[in-house]
């Protein structure tokens, strides 16, 4: 590897892709040749950096400088003052919201600063497409030292002893997991990760795919010394093309350098690893759906026991372990499981990470030590609610999971808390709601996804949320009636005692939840037929300000009902009758004179 | 890759490209980079640097740029930094700055001839 005085990362995430990194960091490169920095710059394509709503993102290294917004026009000046002159260009750094001072380097920045990075160590630093980057931060060390100075037992050990607890969802205990399959009879034993991360606004799995690739295949060599496995599968949605892509590399590479293969490190150790590419479905994220899938079977969930541990792939023992689990192995082993053991909390070790998204200013991915409070997460790291809202409420663990109102913000985040709280950690998906959202819609969107997403295989998941579903429905729209919140009650309890799997045994969580803190927003919608967030249009009247309507004609020309009439310059009126309240009008209005109430 | 000795080599033989991908360097040399530094020939010295880093297996180093020092007779000049200590050269050239490298950053002596003149 050439040295350079300077490294210039680009983020290429799928999200700043989507924003169009590709064309600033060719930007950038052109004007470094066209100054002949060529040999003293480096342009680095990296995976994700994390604050995704800034994209495209650059970081210039050795001086730490953090870029925001890029367009391809911007590489000019960054070139020739910057990466020429040493003068970094302040108008393209990020002010966070509320702050008066611009940090240059990104370290000034509360979004990375108060973050641990474990699992996302390498993701947004290293070319995940270049195995020697990956290497020159410690990679393939920590496999090298387990096949080379370790025992089975020994790793079997450390895992144990570290803490750490699966990062999908459940928060089983890792270590355990592979000691169970480590005794089960039967051979050959198989090693599987779970990337199938489904969960609506979660995005972690794939960052640290598409950022890197390498720390997956390096922990599930090292799990197929501790447990007698040689044959490793990764389970991918074709949804993430560019994780896909960019484990084929890696897998390549791998196999290229003796890593993966036959007689690794000279050790007669052998451990190949394939990739299996899912149809994207919600329910081949559960892990016994994800194996019938692998082997060409319809992704359907089985009853357990057995657990994989005993019969998995193909009848035989099987470790399953979700991506983020996966990549915060290789580190547990080089800095011992003592030092992970000492992050966190006392049940729950390490860090988590988590997809902020919804209505908070920083949305993006951020990794923090397990313990910290939803408040510090939101409030410090997210930045906070746009526009001066008002914070209602967090939603963790996507579909499975439930909301947090304002009172529990305080709570630390670990797998024992949020459980208290009515909700799970989840696969880390954090999805914001201001004063302006209303909670049965939230959870009517939820419900939504999983009966739209359930794979039929049994009544209560398929019939119950369906009716669970039906029920909210016409509580959104104006029919709800006495007795609703009782059945929806009833039918959650049903199908959380009687459900196949783990995906429908907490479909009716986001319910629950709601019910539990927001009852009185359902008793209002069924009750006075009003929407106290102002959200569910069916239950809104739309009427003018006649001190704010100015008597432009817009919304008159705007609605297609004809509900809206008025001579010009003088105020305007809705005919409540012939509304159809679209909102047509509102959003049209330059005066803020549609008003719902 | 035959053991784990030779993922060690290739580690060490990367590690000095990356290292400038940790923060918190713990030396950092600055090459005056204004428009009468450039005309001096400061891109040059620039790269003499890299090279001579490169050639000595330095890392550690962090090789940037500032603007004009205001003290524009005394270009090409540049600043080591170590610490809280801050030793500035001037007129420098090509072969001067590949001595600083191994004068001042690898033996730690500092090279009292091309210093600036008040020190």
């Amino acid at each position: 590897m050439e040295m350079y005085r300077s490294h210039v990362l680009v983020c290429a995430g799928t999200g700043c892709i989507s924003s169009d990194c590709k064309s600033v960091r060719a930007a950038l490169q052109d004007n470094v040749d066209r100054l002949g920095l060529g040999k003293e710059v480096k342009i680095v394509e990296t995976g994700c950096m994390g604050p995704c709503d800034l994209g495209p993102v650059a970081m210039v290294f050795p001086d730490g400088v953090f870029y925001r917004s890029l367009k391809p026009g911007d590489a000019a000046e960054i070139a020739s003052q910057h990466l020429l002159k040493g003068k970094v260009v302040y108008r393209l750094l990020h002010r966070p919201a509320g702050s008066s001072e611009q940090s240059t380097g990104f370290e000034g920045l509360d979004f990375f600063s108060r973050q641990t990075r474990i699992a996302l160590r390498n993701t947004g630093l290293i070319n995940p497409e270049s195995v020697e980057e990956y290497i020159a931060r410690d990679g393939y060390r920590a496999l090298g030292r387990v096949l080379s100075q370790m025992t089975s037992q020994q790793v079997l050990g450390a895992i144990k002893e570290s803490g750490l607890r699966g990062r999908g969802g459940a928060g089983f205990p890792t270590g355990v997991k592979w000691e169970l399959t480590a005794r089960a009879q039967g051979y050959p034993k198989y090693v599987v990760c779970n990337a199938d991360e489904g969960d609506p606004g979660a995005f972690m799995d794939r960052s640290i795919l598409e950022g890197d690739p390498h720390t997956v295949l390096e922990a599930m060599a090292i799990c197929g010394h501790a447990i007698g496995s040689s044959k490793g599968y990764i389970y991918v949605r074709a949804e993430y093309p560019l994780a896909v892509e960019r484990l084929e590399t890696a897998i390549n590479k791998a196999r290229e350098y003796g890593i993966l293969g036959e007689n690794i490190f000279g050790t007669g150790f052998n451990f190949d690893i394939e990739i299996r590419v899912g149809a994207g479905a919600f329910v081949c994220g559960e892990e016994t759906a994800l194996l019938a899938s692998i082997q060409g079977a319809r992704g359907e969930p089985r009853p357990r026991p057995p657990f994989p541990a005993q019969e998995g792939l193909r009848g035989k023992p099987t470790v399953i372990n979700n991506v983020e689990t996966w990549a915060c192995i290789p580190p547990i082993i080089l800095n011992g499981p003592r030092w992970f053991a000492a992050i966190g909390t006392e049940k729950s070790k390490g860090t988590k990470v988590f997809a902020l998204a919804g209505k908070i200013n920083n949305t993006g991915l951020v990794e923090i030590p397990m313990g910290m409070s939803l408040r510090e997460i939101i409030f410090e790291i997210g930045g906070g609610i746009p526009g001066g809202k008002k914070f209602k409420a967090v939603q963790t663990g996507g579909p499975s999971g439930g909301c947090i109102p304002e009172e529990h913000l305080d709570t630390p985040v670990d797998y024992e808390s949020l459980a208290g709280l009515g909700t799970i950690m989840g696969s880390g998906g954090m999805i914001v709601v201001d004063q302006d959202t209303c909670m049965v819609d939230l959870a009517k969107y939820f419900l939504e996804f999983v009966q739209e997403e359930s794979c039929g295989k049994c009544s209560p998941c398929r019939i119950g949320t369906k009716r669970m579903l039906e029920i909210l429905e016409r509580i959104t729209t104006g029919g709800g009636g006495a007795g609703d919140i009782e059945k929806l009650e009833e039918l959650s309890r049903g199908i959380k005692n009687s459900a196949l799997c783990g995906l429908g045994q907490t479909a009716p969580n986001p319910v629950i939840s709601t019910l539990r803190y927001f009852r009185d927003e359902y008793e209002a919608h069924i009750r006075d037929k009003k929407c106290p967030a102002g959200s569910c249009r069916a239950l809104l009247t739309y009427c003018i300000d006649v001190r704010s309507c100015q008597g432009c004609g817009l919304c008159v020309r705007a609605c297609q009902a004809g509900a809206v009439t008025g001579r010009k310059k003088k105020p305007h009126l809705i005919d409540f009758e012939k509304c159809v309240k679209c909102g047509t009008c509102k959003d049209r209005c330059k005066f803020n004179a549609i008003i719902t109430i | 890759m035959k053991n784990l000795e030779e993922l060690d080599r290739l580690r060490e033989n990367l590690r000095q490209a990356m290292k400038i991908r940790e923060q918190a360097p713990e030396v950092s040399v600055r090459v005056s980079m204004g428009t009468c530094g450039i005309a001096a020939g400061a891109r040059e010295i620039v790269m003499s640097l890299l090279e001579e880093l490169k050639e000595q297996g330095l890392d550690g180093v962090a090789l940037t740029q500032t603007s004009c020092a205001g003290l524009c007779h005394y270009e090409p000049l540049l600043e080591v930094i170590k610490g809280s200590e801050k030793t500035t050269y001037v007129n420098i050239d090509r072969d001067k700055a590949r001595e600083i490298v191994r004068r001042h950053l690898i033996k730690g002596e500092i090279v009292k001839e091309w210093v600036t003149p008040d020190r």
